[in-house]
């Protein structure tokens, strides 16, 4: 039975964008991170979503014409359909960092099951590759919530993160996913209680967003039409 | 936070093999690290986490020679002549009952 109506390429850009961006925040962590083992581990991961941002593109592109590096570097600013939550700048936070990889990772994994029922061949068996890997990224997740959970501080600075960033969180998947989201979080994250918030929306995009935008397309617009 | 030795077994029925080791603060962190760095590029068919105070490390592990017992070594033999030699003889015995059938 089908759970929701085909993504749109509008969704896919979305969904895409979110993946690009989050990525790109993630890596910013790296060299930095609490330890060298968690260095390599979310460097990974941030990679991995960039991995995943690209395939995204390329399904779009069959849409849209253009390539995954068109789609990816050559839009404007207020283009871009990112979840506001992923464009959050969150260095040197790391409870907040793991508010948002945790949040992202569970209201991700409902994203891709979903995907994974479309009537289109190519993007359910893309779902399928990207599930396998973002499984992964939803046991580091959770580790590292568990985990700061454990100690006073870890949980006070985990939660804090988590309540400021629920309504962001929220506006990460539409309509009956949002239910099932909220399910998802209340049953992973027992020591947290999601409030009963307005949604930040796609389509405005928080303030830091422009920065990183004119960093990740820097190099791509210092020579334009390159080939790499 | 713990050291844990990680071994890795590259194809099924194959020793398991020291692959490094990884710091990380409890089991859980130490199969995620350890899945990270030993099985992202399905360089691994298993591995085996170990917490390194699991692991019983016996140094110089030989009791001290105090006599000379050379003779105990087999590195000053050679069976290159004795080798040759039984070949022949297996060689001449061959044409023996050759000759006698």
């Amino acid at each position: 039975m089908r759970t929701a109506a085909e993504p749109t390429v509008n969704q896919l850009l979305a969904l895409a964008d979110d993946e690009l961006i989050l990525g790109w925040r993630d890596s910013e962590w790296t060299g930095i991170a609490p330890f060298l083992e968690e260095d390599v581990a979310f460097s990974s991961i941030a990679q991995t979503e960039i991995g995943h941002a690209r395939a995204f593109y390329e399904l779009a592109a069959r849409e849209l014409g253009g390539t995954a590096d068109t789609l990816a570097f050559d839009r404007s600013p207020a283009e871009y359909r990112s979840s506001p939550l992923v464009e959050l700048r969150l260095v040197h936070d790391w409870g907040k960092t793991i508010a948002r990889h945790v949040l992202y990772e569970l209201a991700d994994a409902i994203r891709i099951a979903e995907l994974k029922e479309s009537d289109d061949a190519d993007l359910a068996g893309l779902a399928e590759k990207i599930e396998r890997e973002e499984a992964y990224h939803v046991m580091h997740a959770q580790m590292w919530a568990d985990r700061l959970a454990e100690s006073d501080e870890g949980r006070a600075r985990l939660v804090a993160g988590l309540e400021e960033l629920w309504p962001y969180a929220l506006g990460l998947v539409e309509g009956a996913a949002r239910e099932r989201f909220l399910a998802s979080v209340r049953e992973r994250l027992p020591f947290f209680s999601p409030p009963d918030v307005e949604p930040v929306e796609r389509g405005a995009h928080v303030d830091e967003w422009a920065k990183l935008w004119d960093e990740m397309t820097m190099v791509r617009r210092s020579a334009p039409g390159g080939q790499w | 936070m713990a050291v844990w030795e990680v071994f890795r077994q590259e194809r099924e029925g194959q020793p398991f093999q020291h692959g490094g080791s990884l710091e990380a603060p409890n089991r859980e962190f130490a199969d995620a690290y350890a899945r990270e760095f030993y099985g992202r590029r399905a360089e691994s068919f298993a591995l085996w986490i170990v917490p390194r105070e699991a692991v019983m490390e016996v140094r110089e592990p030989y009791v001290a020679p105090v006599f000379d017992r050379d003779y105990r070594r087999v590195d000053g033999y050679s069976i290159k002549v004795k080798l040759k030699e039984a070949r022949e003889a297996a060689k001449s015995a061959g044409a023996l009952s050759a000759g006698a059938g």
